[in-house]
């Protein structure tokens, strides 16, 4: 076996261990988050400040009685969300945590997918996970689970456009798709923000309509739809798309962090080899830490939109500012200023 | 290396199942998807070709496929929900208004 | 290992496609079109266009077939066809002869033409996204602007066509 091929599995294996495991501790920063801003205790029996609390979450989704609906149509029942769990997992292969690392003379690139078409591929994954949402929509045989999806799908496609469109803007200066040449760029110059706050605020705002968050979870609206496309879950069945969505979270704030926070580098750290990889694998995951708080802050802090709100928002406001942001952006690209 | 003319046949192959499907189907949006696989089965066709030839032109011709696909599905889904809305259906069969 | 990913992912291709063009159901046809959709994308992959292939599946899979789904579902008509189809067996044999003779000759066509010659070994020139996007805005700017025009159009003809009629002032 060469060099590279354990490199992969092991890059592969550390992907899949750290997002698994994001999910128990977004569950506890969730409920002790939304306790705090709603100055409550929160959950705080179970270990120090209720740490275990997500396990013991874990272990009653596990011992929950698994219900299949007799009306549902069952293989796209079952295989719902596995749809919605898979595009969130794999999305996280293309974004870069570290320097490339030199092992017995390999030089080993620390992205687990170094593709040519990094941005795209991540864009294209994520784009299969309306796919999850829609089955478990229509295979429940349910009102309220086939608004949801209907809902989900319509928001879903209305916020990849901005969403693509801000991701554009970034990469027209740094003349690339692969995420690693987006950070040396970064490295080269400033932070992706300061000159792209446009694109930033936009790709911001379009990434909690993408993972279907407050203010903008209309999909599983719970005083309209009850819970949306997964009413007729339970038992682990609804844990997978507990842990989409929280693996999507992860996924997409560290395209974020990668596209306008300089990714795994800081300005002026410049280390390499082990330490450098420690180093910028603990950066990323740190800024990724922060924007997860940012998902929890806002879901507490801000009502719900309207339908009708959330798609004007989208159309009328989002995409043409994201258009506009292109522009000039080329604009100034062409003019050599970025 | 994979001989260019299995991705051919298998071109060919997929275009057949569509045609085969746009010909029996019955309902509308199931024909739309038998269309969409056809156009799908000269897409492979395209590429194969523009690897066989060491060309661009194939690839690049995929991307005006892939646009005028959009195009497609866009104006001819908003033709069914119209027709929907009219007939309460989409069996094509029962569509036949202007046939006589 | 890469004719065993060719024959893989070619025979997951054939066999969705037949999902789409015989099940009764049209949410499964649908389903069976974005796997065969993944399963072209990784022999675009295969075959030299890594950026097709994501091309492929962010705009095909992702948006088109998905819009397919959302009339289907605003339209509820996923259950089933309206009518058992048993009434046109020799229209749906015709339909599968044609298909089939197609394939043949077509098949036989190619085959003679081209035979198993091994095609040269895949160039940087050929895969690079920057050459694609040379020429596609050198040699075929124009037919990348009337393509654009295109969406224009069927955007706003989409619009006209699946607006409520009666309702005027609704935006």
């Amino acid at each position: 076996m060469s060099t590279e091929f354990v490199a992969t599995l092991v890059k592969m294996g550390l992907t899949l261990g750290l997002l698994l495991n994001v999910v128990p501790v977004m569950v506890w920063v969730e409920r002790r988050g939304s306790a705090f801003i709603q100055d409550r205790p929160g959950p705080n029996r179970l270990g120090p400040l209720g740490l275990f609390q997500a396990l013991a979450d874990a272990v009653k989704f596990i011992f929950k009685e698994d219900v299949t609906p007799t009306a549902a149509d069952r293989p796209l029942y079952l295989a719902a969300p596995v749809l919605a769990l898979l595009p969130a997992l794999t999305t996280f292969t293309v974004i870069p945590f570290g320097p490339d690392l030199v092992v017995n003379g390999h030089t080993i690139p620390l992205v687990v997918s170094d593709a040519g078409a990094g941005v795209l591929l991540f864009l294209a994954l994520s784009s299969l996970g309306v796919y999850g949402i829609v089955m478990a929509g229509y295979a429940s045989n349910n009102k309220f689970s086939l608004l949801g999806s209907i809902r989900a799908s319509a928001q879903l496609i209305s916020y990849e456009l901005a969403l693509t469109l801000a991701v554009v803007a970034v990469l027209m200066p740094v003349g690339s798709f692969r995420l690693a040449d987006v950070v040396a760029y970064q490295r080269a110059h400033v932070w992706n923000f300061i000159p792209q706050i446009v694109g930033f605020l936009v790709f911001l705002v379009a990434s909690f309509a993408e993972t279907n968050r407050l203010p903008f979870d209309l999909p599983e609206a719970e005083s309209e739809l009850i819970a949306g496309f997964h009413t007729e879950y339970s038992a682990m069945r609804f844990a997978t798309f507990f842990m989409a969505e929280y693996i999507s979270m992860t996924s997409l704030s560290a395209l974020g962090v990668t596209l306008y926070f300089g990714g795994w580098t800081l300005p002026g750290v410049h280390l390499s080899g082990w330490l450098g990889a420690i180093v910028g694998l603990a950066v990323l995951l740190a800024k990724v830490a922060v924007c997860m708080a940012v998902f929890v802050w806002v879901r507490w802090t801000f009502p719900r939109f309207r339908y009708d709100q959330l798609m004007r928002l989208g159309w009328k406001v989002l995409l043409p500012l994201a258009i506009v942001n292109l522009i000039f952006v080329a604009a100034m690209t062409i003019a050599r200023y970025l | 290396m994979i001989p260019v003319s299995w991705y051919l046949l298998l071109s060919a192959l997929l275009f057949a199942i569509g045609t085969a499907g746009a010909l029996t189907r019955r309902n509308g949006i199931s024909i739309f998807l038998s269309i969409e696989l056809m156009l799908n089965a000269a897409n492979l066709a395209l590429v194969a070709y523009s690897r066989l030839w060491n060309a661009r032109t194939g690839q690049i011709v995929v991307f005006f496929v892939l646009a005028v696909a959009a195009a497609e599905a866009a104006v001819g889904l908003a033709l069914f929900i119209a027709i929907y809305r009219q007939r309460r259906t989409i069996d094509v069969n029962r569509l036949n208004l202007m046939r006589w | 290992m890469e004719t065993a990913i060719f024959l893989l992912f070619a025979l997951l291709a054939v066999a969705s496609s037949v999902v789409v063009v015989a099940h009764r159901n049209p949410v499964y046809s649908t389903m069976g079109l974005v796997l065969t959709l993944f399963a072209v994308a990784v022999l675009f992959v295969l075959l030299g266009a890594p950026f097709l292939a994501a091309l492929q599946i962010l705009i095909y899979a992702g948006a088109i077939v998905v819009l397919f789904l959302f009339v289907l579902m605003l339209l509820n008509i996923t259950r089933e066809e309206e009518a058992p189809q048993s009434g046109q067996p020799l229209q749906r044999w015709a339909g599968v002869l044609g298909a089939a003779i197609f394939c043949g000759m077509t098949g036989m066509l190619l085959w003679r033409s081209y035979g198993a010659t091994s095609p040269s070994p895949l160039t940087e020139q050929l895969v690079s996204l920057k050459g694609l996007a040379g020429e596609l805005f050198t040699e075929y700017l124009l037919p990348f602007e009337i393509v654009g025009l295109l969406l224009l159009v069927a955007v706003i003809a989409a619009t006209v066509i699946a607006r409520r009629p009666g309702i005027e002032g609704e935006p």
